[in-house]
């Protein structure tokens, strides 16, 4: 019995936290659709949706309703089975990539109890976002083939092709990211930036590598699936592309994986390039308040970060018209992979001989 | 070739420079243009709670005036059904008895007045052709209806109110 002690209480705190971490990744996924019209709706000096509630903010659980209650429809020359697992499978990897993020700092508690506010503290921390992510295409690909549907083949032929292109690039500006921080656990990453300003220097890693930002960002654009590189969706070419056949819950799940999604990456992109929940100042903060409220305005600094970048996505969207599928190819392989090729080669070079 | 009209311009099909080519300063210069619309007025009238004021031409619902005494103008002289353009005006003259003056305002009254709206084109020739100031067109908005028999509007539902038993309604 040796080998099974495992702490009970260890195991109730992390499922806790999963399903915290669940639900707000949810919540905020249902209110990212909600802000995305309404971002629209500024942009094009509209109101946007202002019906169910104040400012229409219930609009997403109408929707959600809506779309339980809708009829299902599985075409019949379908594969039913890997009809069914294309949404799922989509969802499944939307919601599994948040358990490395740490989404605070640790608490320790009266007792001396540490409770982390990461679910998983694995040391390969972004490779497991990576493979998620990676799987994530089978989502789209299963969809779309099993679908029967050229429409819907055609546009997972494109996203697998451009997600396969785009993580190259992705992993090549991660990887001088990598070379700086030596350390593969996002928790190290975030302890890395501590802070804002330390040694004559800034300790986000978005000023040590703003390249290597861009062409993840660019890239996450890309990985997303979102304007101006929707070419899975192309509304004007494939009609709604690998989603077309889905109805009800189904088609529900696709839109909602695609959201947490933006939502997982915003908090990704926030702990890699902007120091996570470190904020200026936060040595003060911390002897001011206690562990508690200390913990707290972590959480909403990190919060409010990722807040921020989900509204640059949403802005980025409704500026840009899409890319043609061959520009989105000649921008993957001829400029992006070359470019991040440079970053890592600068990278490597001043780690080297400016540093030791 | 002549050019018929001096708005024409000249696509420009050079290839694009470094500065074009790495898409970022016009990224910049469009979100600056979305982001600048955050800060301006939209123009939306929010429908059911907030109405536009209609311009004033413009032609709505048909009425039926009465005059001053409560008196129906209208003497069936069938002006605007012959002004109609999509002959959807359709009536029935009868004689007015005595005792029915405080009704009718002249010896000849319309006893049957049918609009058929869903002929009908607002475009308001029965209100132009009308000699006794009796037809004419609100800013009311046509309503929609769940049946065709309904279009038909009766002299009821045309006929303004009497305003002198207004208060007693």
């Amino acid at each position: 019995m040796l080998l099974l002690d495992i702490d009970i209480a260890f195991i109730i705190e992390k499922l806790i936290l999963a399903t915290v971490i669940l639900l707000g990744s949810l919540g905020v996924a249902m209110y990212a659709t909600w802000g995305e019209r309404k971002v629209a709706a500024v942009m094009q000096d509209r109101v946007g949706p202002n019906r169910a509630g104040p400012f229409g903010l219930l609009q997403p659980l109408a929707d959600g309703g809506k779309l339980f209650f809708k009829e299902e429809i599985i075409p019949e020359g379908s594969t039913k089975f890997l009809f069914i697992l294309g949404p799922g499978l989509a969802m499944l990897t939307a919601c599994m990539t948040s358990a490395v993020i740490p989404w605070g700092p640790d608490f320790v508690t009266e007792s001396g109890k540490v409770i982390s506010l990461q679910v998983a503290d694995i040391n390969i921390g972004i490779l497991f976002i990576f493979g998620v992510v990676s799987l994530g295409v089978y989502g789209v690909m299963l969809g779309g083939w099993a679908s029967n549907n050229k429409f819907s083949l055609l546009s997972s032929i494109r996203a697998a092709a451009q997600a396969v292109s785009y993580e190259l690039a992705f992993g090549i500006a991660l990887v001088a990211l990598l070379m700086m921080t030596g350390s593969l656990s996002m928790r190290d990453i975030v302890a890395q930036q501590h802070g804002f300003w330390a040694d004559g220097y800034f300790t986000w890693n978005f000023f040590k590598q703003p390249l290597g930002f861009l062409i993840f960002l660019v890239c996450a654009f890309a990985e997303l699936n979102r304007a101006p590189f929707d070419m899975a969706e192309c509304e004007s070419e494939l009609n709604m592309g690998y989603h077309q056949e889905y109805s009800s819950m189904k088609l529900g799940f696709y839109l909602f994986a695609e959201y947490i999604n933006l939502f997982i990456s915003s908090a990704v992109i926030a702990t890699l390039y902007f120091g996570g929940y470190n904020f200026p100042f936060m040595d003060a903060v911390s002897d001011a308040v206690g562990p508690l409220l200390f913990t707290l305005i972590s959480v909403l600094v990190l919060l409010t970060k990722v807040i921020c970048i989900i509204l640059f996505f949403m802005f980025v969207r409704w500026t840009l018209p899409r890319f043609r599928y061959d520009q989105l190819m000649k921008l993957g392989w001829k400029s992006l992979i070359p470019l991040a090729l440079v970053n890592m080669l600068i990278t490597g070079i001043v780690i080297l001989y400016a540093l030791n | 070739m002549e050019k018929l009209t001096n708005r024409s311009v000249q696509v420009d099909r050079s290839p694009m420079t470094f500065g074009e080519k790495i898409y970022l300063p016009a990224i910049f210069k469009g979100l600056t243009i979305t982001i600048g619309h955050i800060f301006k007025k939209n123009v939306t009238f929010k429908y059911p709670e907030q109405k536009r004021a209609f311009s004033p031409v413009f032609r709505g619902l048909h009425i039926l005036n009465r005059d001053e005494e409560g008196r129906e103008r209208c003497t069936a002289c069938g002006l605007c059904a012959l002004a109609c353009p999509a002959e959807a005006i359709t009536m029935e003259a009868a004689e007015r008895k005595p005792g029915e003056e405080h009704l009718y305002r002249e010896e000849k009254y319309a006893a049957k007045y049918e609009i058929n709206m869903l002929r009908c084109i607002f475009c308001g020739y029965c209100e132009e052709a009308c000699p006794k100031d009796a037809v004419y067109l609100s800013e009311t908005l046509m309503p929609t209806h769940y049946s065709r028999k309904t279009m038909v509007y009766k002299k009821e539902d045309l006929l303004i109110p009497n305003p002198k038993n207004h208060g007693n309604q």
